[in-house]
């Protein structure tokens, strides 16, 4: 099992204690929700566009080595220098050393994923760099020395009075208010001073262009257009399945993700960077990085059903609408991609015997599979990593670690029971009689019964009764 | 590699790195071939038309959602409109773009009693302080608007810095009605933009915006609190 540290059982359990949270999470998503809902209103155009995002990125998968190769190429003629790191331990290092080399003290970041996958803050500042997050709900997040519980919006589990409380806490000149203009001005006000104070802009990549070596993020703050423009060094880091082949296949996934994530038509900035600042221009940063990251990636592509996990445009739809992320909220994962998409990704990344539990968080409703803006087939994979986390020989990390005698044993005698028309008829004639004198605490009927009334059998099965109305067998 | 000065230093495992994850791919690939992906069908994008008179009703209400301000001009009066507007918005100096068309008829078509005209006509370095606190209000042109979803499209370059745009508190930005496409698309096609893209090309659809406390909208976080559009007719 799991260790004490990463326990998905254990952490909603808790979380499912605390009202506020609760409350919290059911008035994001519904809100979410609805406003989704508007954007997507005609549902033709959804499924048009829907099929054209989701082939955009199976064009983008089938061609992923050759479009890493030209996204190279055509970065490096644009003057970006490409960094590869096969895990999260090398991108770290890789991006210390860019920012030894600039002498950096102090760096600003924009919102991205990929850097929480690295524990990149912690790592920066134990080698005696600042590190400030820009977007507003990440620097609240990281004022409360927390971690993200949203893709999109980090601080979604806390509501203004919490802000506001800890506002006064951390800030200095924090006035007593839960205004959310004046909260939002006071982070203003600390923010604009350490852009132009930073040494170094770090940045995400919602979508790499193979085709023009560009790279485009979206936001709605501004503070992803400071990090990249302001400081005198631009680093951006991208999972290994961020890029596109053509300019022309981002529109789609641009008209799909902020749709998707906020029920916005499109993000207040779409930001397209293709290289530093050339001769005779008088802004922008003198040194653009990319540092690709695997971390596990190359292994979901080998397998031919996995590997839609990778279609992903990290628009948090799937979150946005799964009936457990909504009661047990994003920390219970305990882990950078929380809801559908981080039960299929972490578990990938991490290894099944470490995150094994994360594919059960499921209720198998399908929602997220009916809202995911490129069609990624989550509940199939859900199913898959189960199927993996207890047979030994598979192909994810951890396969069989979850493995059990009892449970083998028992869907054994399952299989033997239904194949067998006598066991069957035994059985549900011990069930039928026997079956409601089962007390609760038993062992396999114990977790079941914590949160259920137990299941009560009928005296007569169906096949009795059946054959009572003179219903044949078939 | 591309590691080409030692002011990255980046450790030598980043080409073995890079050998080794394309090979995984490519072995991955090998071992179960991708399924040739359905075609991307782009009618959808194609097919989003609106009349030209629509397109700027569309852009207008789109953007006025997200509180972006529009103020109406023609080709002679505009820079006349636009110091209007910043004196009765109490604003005192107004960067711009010397060395652009619009530059050049903004100062030529500037009342000396209206704010100060700021060029940036400088590198950043030498005027960032500023910059970040001493200017209200930033001017520049667009290459156009998008009817879809309400976006200006920006084209910084070397005559029109790209902070023009980001850190003063009011944007003030020029939209020829003669310039507005349906959709992103069609505006990257009809101009070719694969052949050629600028170190840094937007969208703009508003003043800086977010709703990360409690999902309650509020204006101006990091990037300009303003956003006003001049029609030009």
């Amino acid at each position: 099992m799991a260790d004490a540290a990463v326990d998905f059982a254990a952490a909603s359990t808790e979380a499912l204690q605390d009202r506020q949270l609760r409350t919290n999470f059911r008035r994001a998503m519904d809100g979410l929700m609805s406003k989704r809902a508007v954007q997507f209103a005609d549902q033709a155009e959804w499924h048009a566009m829907r099929a054209l995002g989701a082939s955009v990125r199976l064009r983008a998968l089938a061609k992923l080595p050759e479009l890493l190769e030209r996204l190279e190429e055509t970065c490096t003629r644009n003057g970006i220098r490409v960094h590869w790191a096969a895990t999260t331990d090398e991108a770290n290092a890789i991006i210390l050393s860019i920012m030894r080399g600039a002498d950096a003290r102090l760096a600003v970041k924009g919102k991205s994923m990929v850097t929480e996958e690295m524990h990149l803050n912690a790592f920066l500042e134990r080698h005696g760099i600042e590190i400030l997050e820009s977007d507003l709900g990440e620097y609240i997040v990281q004022l409360d020395e927390s971690t993200p519980s949203h893709i999109i919006m980090p601080a979604i589990h806390m509501n203004t009075r919490q802000i506001a409380r800890l506002f006064r806490r951390k800030i200095k000149e924090a006035e007593d208010t839960e205004d959310v203009a004046r909260l939002t001005d006071l982070a203003r006000r600390v923010l604009r001073r350490k852009f132009a104070a930073a040494e170094v802009g770090l940045s995400g990549v919602n979508v790499a262009v193979a085709e023009t070596g560009t790279l485009c993020l979206v936001e709605n703050e501004g503070n992803g257009r400071m990090c990249t423009t302001v400081p005198p060094v631009h680093i951006a880091v991208m999972g290994l399945e961020k890029v596109v082949e053509t300019l022309e296949d981002v529109p789609p996934i641009l008209s799909l993700l902020p749709r998707s994530a906020t029920g916005q038509p499109i993000t207040t900035y779409v930001n397209m960077i293709s290289g530093p600042r050339r001769p005779g221009e008088k802004d922008g940063p003198r040194e653009v990085h990319l540092v690709i990251l695997d971390n596990g990636r190359s292994g979901v592509y080998a397998d031919g059903e996995l590997r839609d996990t990778l279609r992903c445009i990290r628009c948090g739809a799937c979150m946005n609408h799964c009936p457990v992320y909504t009661r047990v909220g994003g920390h219970a994962y305990q882990a950078p991609y929380p809801g559908p998409i981080g039960k299929i990704l972490v578990p990938q990344m991490e290894g099944l015997e470490k995150r094994g539990e994360l594919p059960h968080a499921c209720t198998m409703c399908n929602a997220c599979v009916e809202i995911c803006p490129v069609k990624i087939p989550i509940v199939g994979i859900l199913g898959r990593l189960r199927s993996e986390a207890v047979h030994a020989g598979g192909s994810v990390k951890g396969a069989g670690s979850h493995a059990s005698r009892a449970e083998a044993l028992v869907w054994k005698g399952w299989a033997a029971t239904f194949a067998s028309p006598a066991a069957y008829k035994v059985a549900t004639l011990a069930m039928a009689t026997l079956g409601n004198a089962a007390p609760s605490a038993l062992p396999l009927l114990k977790e079941w019964t914590s949160a259920r009334v137990k299941p009560r059998f009928a005296p007569e099965s169906l096949h009795r009764l059946a054959a009572k109305k003179g219903i044949p067998d078939a | 590699m591309p590691e080409t000065t030692a002011t990255t230093a980046a450790p030598s495992a980043t080409g073995t790195a890079r050998a080794a994850i394309l090979g995984r791919l490519r072995a991955g690939r090998d071992a179960h071939p991708v399924a040739p992906p359905p075609p991307c069908d782009f009618t959808v994008l194609a097919e989003k038309r609106w009349d030209p008179a629509e397109r700027l009703d569309r852009i207008r209400r789109l953007m006025e959602a997200v509180h972006t301000e529009f103020l109406e001009a023609t080709e002679a009066d505009w820079p006349a409109a636009v110091g209007r507007f910043l004196a009765a918005e109490g604003a005192r100096t107004l960067l711009y773009a010397p060395a652009t068309g619009a530059g050049a008829t903004l100062a030529a078509g500037w009342d000396a009693g209206g704010p100060e005209l700021v060029p940036y006509d400088a590198e950043v370095e030498t005027f960032k302080e500023r910059l970040f606190e001493g200017i209200d209000a930033g001017l520049t042109d667009t290459l156009g608007a998008i009817a879809d979803t309400g976006s200006l499209i920006l084209w910084p370059s070397a005559e029109e810095p790209r902070l023009l745009s980001l850190v003063p508190h009011i944007h003030v930005a020029l939209l020829r009605v003669d310039r507005l496409y349906d959709t992103f698309w069609q505006a990257m096609r009809d101009n070719r933009w694969a052949e050629g893209m600028p170190t840094n090309a937007l969208l703009i659809s508003g003043p800086s915006k977010t709703a990360d406390i409690e999902q309650t909208l509020a204006y101006g976080v990091h990037g300009p609190k303003r956003l006003v559009v001049v029609l030009v007719r």
